[in-house]
Formats: structure tokens, sequence, C-alpha cells
């Protein structure tokens, strides 16, 4: 194993940058969230979760597809170029890690997404292990392991030593670049933190909170279930909830004119506002009830359904810290009764 | 331009609208050609196409014509939007964005529809998907039984392609169209009524395959109505509507329970409509 000390990470992040345009953690407008490095970030390496996902990095809340030109009957379509620009994700948790893996089931599915995948192929992952879960954090719902959440290069926070582990290709060839500044490491002091934080995690408030994997057989049952209405009657329709979700990934393709021609882009959505399903005629999802359901029935039962079994839920508890009328994921499971052992 | 050759699902191809038929007061069919000639894509009748209103986006179109037609596309819209606005206003001439095809087309080669005896019900723009099915159909006639059409309209002048019903479809081998309007209207001599009582007067026997699309509404009373004729639901097809943006089951816009009507529809048995959750 590698590692490098913190008196040296001001170079790191450096080195880093210079392979490939560095998101990180750091402190933005008095809360932590990934941005893009320069000198002068203030990188914080200690907040277990960032305000919102990183999923922009390869799923843009706004990202231009192509222009239309016309010149009297004639129209032509230029998409625009794929991504080529090489990035690097620093400091991904494990939720967030395992939260791609969930986007790659949709965007890398045939038809695959082309900008997706090449913002994905672009894009070193290193990843963070915890040691300080939050009182939200229900990773282990998932089997995911935070304290080895994988990525091309897994990195382990001792002390001031940023230990570093590389597991692909991909994290293999960003180790050799920045090789002259790691120094051999110890893995005993990352054993003893990774013991020590699965002691931690087994004491958290949703240590026990377990999912029934037989839900999605169950789908007629929830769907009509009661709860529905009890808990969506506080909802706000405000999308905080999907916005902050690492896996949440509705959107909407809309079209901008500017200088005689026609942008088309594409941004977020969420199956969690009023228009989202909006026809002429009818609206298949018309109350808050009905789209609540909607965004719980889909992370619960449907994507399930669809992909062998994976929740789209990977426990970052981000819904937990930020839904203003304190609604999220795990209220509705155990609401629902498919929150085993609780 | 675009990069090492890799087009995105989202980026549309171009077509040249070739010829525009004005059919009802509201209803345009426009037909769609790649620039250079040709179809713009193959496809199965059932399937549909995203065509686009530069500056305003995209709507979703089922594909009218047959697959065994070479040359081109066509496509019958209901004037009700901006989208469709727009469409209805462009000439013969005028460049298009077009992407597709998209879903599953209805099961003209599988056994589920071959050799059977067919009842076609539609009802105002519902016409256009079974179109292209039923010109698939009399172009390799002999793969299929009886077919009966069942159309129904606000008045004589929202039929769409009445030309076709009435002089072209009646002539082929083994084929009866039947016509109903809402209200008794003058030089009219054919049927008055709607389409749920019109199937009971037909009085059809429950040994046929039902092909049914139209407005929501028409479709749950017809249903009503062909199971109180003895009809089980493994019998009907139909398709179902909703508002899209990908076509390709990304955006999450188009589910029912598990299922994206864009890839997964917008065919369906009616009996596999019956397992999703109530939402459509
Ligand atoms: C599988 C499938 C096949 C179809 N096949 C055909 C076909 O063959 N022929 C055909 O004519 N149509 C077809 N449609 C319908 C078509 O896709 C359009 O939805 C329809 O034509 C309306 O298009 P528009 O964009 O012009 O209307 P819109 O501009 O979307 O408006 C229609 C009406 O809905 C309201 N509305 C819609 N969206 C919004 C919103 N987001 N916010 C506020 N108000 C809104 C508007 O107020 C307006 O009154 C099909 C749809 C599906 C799903
Ligand atoms: S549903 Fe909530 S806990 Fe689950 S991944 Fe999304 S934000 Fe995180
Ligand atoms: S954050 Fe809470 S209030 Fe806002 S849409 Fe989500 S569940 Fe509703
Ligand atoms: S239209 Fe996007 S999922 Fe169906």
């Amino acid at each position: 194993m590698l590692k490098i000390n913190k008196a040296k990470w001001a170079e790191l992040f450096a080195a880093l940058s210079a392979q490939g345009t560095l998101y990180l953690p750091a402190e933005v407008d008095g809360k932590v969230d990934f941005t893009v490095w320069q000198d002068g970030t203030e990188v914080n390496l200690q907040a277990t979760q960032t305000a919102k996902s990183i999923k922009n990095v390869f799923f843009p809340q706004i990202e231009n597809l192509l222009d239309f030109k016309t010149d009297g009957l004639k129209l032509s379509v230029e998409q625009r170029m794929l991504p080529e620009e090489d990035t690097i994700a620093f400091g991904v948790r494990g939720c967030d890690v395992c939260s791609f893996e969930v986007l790659d089931k949709v965007f890398l599915k045939e038809p695959v997404d082309a900008f997706y995948k090449a913002r994905r192929e672009h894009c070193t992952i290193v990843s963070l292990a915890c040691s300080a879960p939050d009182e939200t954090c229900f990773c282990d719902t998932f089997a995911i392991d935070a304290t080895n959440p994988g990525g091309d290069v897994t990195t382990w926070l001792v002390g001031d030593d940023l230990f570093w582990q590389a597991n692909t290709d991909k994290g293999k060839e960003l180790t050799e670049k920045i090789q002259a500044l790691l120094a051999e490491g110890d893995e005993a002091g990352v054993n003893a933190q990774q013991k020590a934080t699965k002691e931690i995690m087994a004491k958290l408030p949703l240590a026990d909170f377990k999912i029934d994997p037989k839900i999605p057989a169950e789908q007629e049952k929830v769907f009509n279930s009661a709860i529905w209405k009890q808990l969506s009657d506080s909802c706000l329709s405000c999308c905080a909830c999907t916005y902050v979700c690492p896996t949440c990934h509705c959107y909407d393709v809309r079209d901008f004119e500017i200088d005689n021609k026609v942008e088309r882009f594409r941004c977020w959505d969420s199956c969690m506002c009023k228009d989202f399903t909006k026809m002429a005629a009818v609206n298949p999802r018309v109350s808050r009830l009905e789209r609540f359901r909607q965004r719980y029935m889909h992370k619960l039962v449907y994507f399930p359904e669809n992909n062998e079994g994976t929740f789209a839920c990977v426990g970052c508890g981000r819904c937990l810290q930020k839904c203003p009328v304190s609604l999220n994921i795990v209220k509705v499971a155990k609401a629902l009764g498919v929150a085993k052992d609780v | 331009m675009c990069n090492c050759g890799s087009k995105d699902v989202l980026t549309p191809q171009i077509g040249v609208v070739t010829e525009i038929r004005t059919e009802t007061s509201d209803v345009k069919t426009f037909r769609i050609e790649k620039p250079e000639g040709g179809k713009v894509f193959d496809f199965m009748p059932g399937q549909c196409a995203m065509l686009s209103a530069p500056g305003m986006g995209e709507a979703i179109f089922s594909i009218t014509s047959s697959p065994t037609t070479k040359d081109y596309m066509e496509f019958s819209i209901k004037r009700c939007g901006e989208i469709t606005e727009y469409l209805h206003a462009i000439e013969v001439g005028q460049q298009i964005a077009i992407r597709g095809p998209y879903g599953k087309s209805f099961p003209v080669t599988t056994e589920a529809l071959k050799h059977k005896d067919l009842i076609f019900i539609a009802g105002g723009i519902g016409l256009a998907p079974l179109h292209s099915v039923i010109d698939y159909m009399l172009a390799n006639r002999d793969d299929y039984g009886s077919i009966d059409v069942v159309y129904g309209a606000r008045s004589k002048e929202d039929f769409v392609d009445y030309k076709e019903l009435s002089e072209v479809w009646p002539k082929e081998k083994n084929t009866k169209v039947h016509l109903t309007i809402d209200k008794a209207q003058e030089g009219w001599t054919g049927n008055v009524g709607f389409v749920p009582q019109f199937l009971k007067d037909l009085k059809f026997t429950p040994d046929k395959t039902v092909l049914l699309c139209g407005p929501p509404i028409m479709i749950k009373l017809c249903l009503a109505a062909l199971i109180e004729m003895g009809f089980a639901k493994t019998q009907v097809y139909t398709t179902l509507e909703f508002r899209m943006k990908c076509g390709v089951g990304k955006c999450g816009r188009c589910n029912v329970g598990n299922k994206y009507v864009c890839k997964d529809g917008p065919v369906f048995r009616c009996d596999e409509i019956d397992e999703l959750p109530d939402e459509y």
C-alpha cells in the first residue's frame, strides 16, 4: 500500500489536476460539496457526506446535445462533440461509487447514452473510505462496504496520512503519474480503521434497517397501501430529494432559441414535479400522492424488477438530511412494512 | 461535427416532407423520406417515431404507413398543441428531424395474429397505428384471416383516410369496413352511434382477435363491450399513450409500473395491462 502525508496534499491535488479536471469535496458557500479544484480550494476530506451527490460529473444538470440550423426549407442537425475531457472524481464515498453502477444500468443499457458513456470513460474515480459515518447513513442495507469503497483507486484517511491503493488499470495509470509523491505505507493503520468504523456502523441508528428483497413481488399490495396518502400529504413537491439523490436520473429534453439557431439541451427533471407526466387531455399522475408513490415505487419495486434485484437507493442518507418535512426512503419503507428487523 | 462517429440516442436524422394531405379540419397526413430518397429507417406496424419542431421540442407519433412501402413513411397528425401546430404549418419540401423507430410493434409476424380472423377498432386519430397494420396485412393477405375494420368519428368529415376506407379496403379479399359517426348528418347513410354499441350491433363472434386504438375512454368502453360479447382480454391488443421525452426508456417519464410505454409498449395485450398498477 502507498501513502501520502498531509504536508504533500497540495502537491498531490496539483499533480492530479494536471491529469484531468479534478472534482473533490470542499467548502463551498458554507457547505461541503464537490467542486473543481483550483489553487486555494478549501478541500474537506473529513465531512462524510457532501450536500449533493457527484452524479453531475457524468450526468450534468444541464447539457447541450445538439444544434439545429434552418435555412429556408433546409434543416441541419449537428450533434455536440462528445465530451473528451479527462476528469478525476476524488474523495467519493462508497455509497456514491455504487450509485454510478445504478446510473450505468440506465444510461449504458442499449441504446447507450453516448454523452454519459463518454464522460464515464474519461473519468477516474478515487474513492475515500468512511471513518465517521453520519447518523443518517445506511449503505450497509445495500451491502455497500464504506470501509472499502472501490472505484479505480481507494484511499483511506488515517491520521495525517492518506493511504492509496490502485484497483484498476485506470487507477494504476493515474498512480504511475503521481508515483513520485507517494511513499510506501503500512496497512496496519488502515486495517485498524476499518475495524473501528465497522464497530461504529453497527451502532448507527439505521444499522438494523434492511429492505425485504421480496417487495418487488408484492407490487400490488405495496402500490395500494394506505401509507401513500398519509405520507404524501405533507410533501411540498419541492423536488429537493430528487436533486440531491445520487441515483435519481429523470430528465427533460428542451429547445432554446439563440441567434438564428436552436440548441437542444437535456436537464435534470423530477418525477415529483406536477407537470412531469402532463399530456394534452390527461395526466396519469395528477396528484401529489401518485407522484410521491412513483418515486418510491421506482426505487423499491420497479427498478429492482428490471435490474436483477438492485434497489435504486445506495443509503447515502441525503434525502433524510435535506427534505424540509422529514420525508425519506427509510420512513417510507418502514411505513410500508417492507423494512425488516426494525 | 460529431466526433468518433458516435451518434447519441437522442440525435435525430434529417428527412424531407414530400407530400401533405389534409384529412379533416384538424388532421393532416405527412409523407417523409430521406433527402436523397427512400425510407429514413425500417420499422414494424405499431412502432413510433419522434418528430422535432426545432425551438419547441419533440413529440412521438405512430407511423401510419405500412413497412412494406419501400420509399417513405407517413404520419397522420392531429393539431392540438405547439408541436402539432408547427407541423400543420409546414410545406412540402420542408426538411424535418426524425428519430426512431421506438416501441414494440403489433405481433404481426407471430402466431398471435397470423391466420387469425381480425377486428380492427379505431376512434379518431387512433386509426393511425392500425392503418399501418391493415396495409401490412393487405400486402401479405394470405397470411391472415378475415379483416373487419370498425371505425368511429365525430362526423363524416372527421374520418382520416376516408377515400381508402370507402373505396380501397372494402374491395380487398375478405375485408369489410364498418363506419359510424356520433350524430346523424345529411347525406350519411351509414351507422350512427358510438363504437361500443356498434360493436354489439355488428354481432361479432368472440373467436376473433381484436386490435383496438383510440382515446382512453373509448378503449375502456369498447373493452367492456367486447368482454360482454364473450371476448377474453388475451384476444385484445391495444396501445397506451403517455407523455414521452426520450423514447428509449431512460428519461423516466412514461412508465406504468416497471414497464416503459416508449420501449415496452405502446402495444400491449389487454391482460398484460391488467397486471400493471392502475395508473394509465
Ligand atoms: C405512443 C404514442 C403515439 C402517438 N401517435 C400519435 C399519432 O399518430 N398522431 C397524433 O396526432 N398524435 C399522436 N400522439 C400524441 C402526440 O405525441 C402528442 O402528444 C400530441 O400530438 C400533442 O402534441 P403537441 O406537442 O402539439 O401538444 P402540446 O403542445 O404538448 O399541447 C397539447 C395540450 O396539452 C397541454 N400540455 C401538454 N404538455 C404540457 C405541459 N408540459 N405543460 C402545460 N401544458 C401542457 C397544452 O396545454 C395543450 O393544450 C401519440 C402519442 C403517443 C404517446
Ligand atoms: S433515496 Fe435518499 S438515501 Fe437513497 S440514494 Fe437517494 S438520497 Fe440517498
Ligand atoms: S424533499 Fe421532501 S417535500 Fe420535497 S419533494 Fe422530496 S419528499 Fe416532498
Ligand atoms: S419516454 Fe423517456 S422513459 Fe419513455
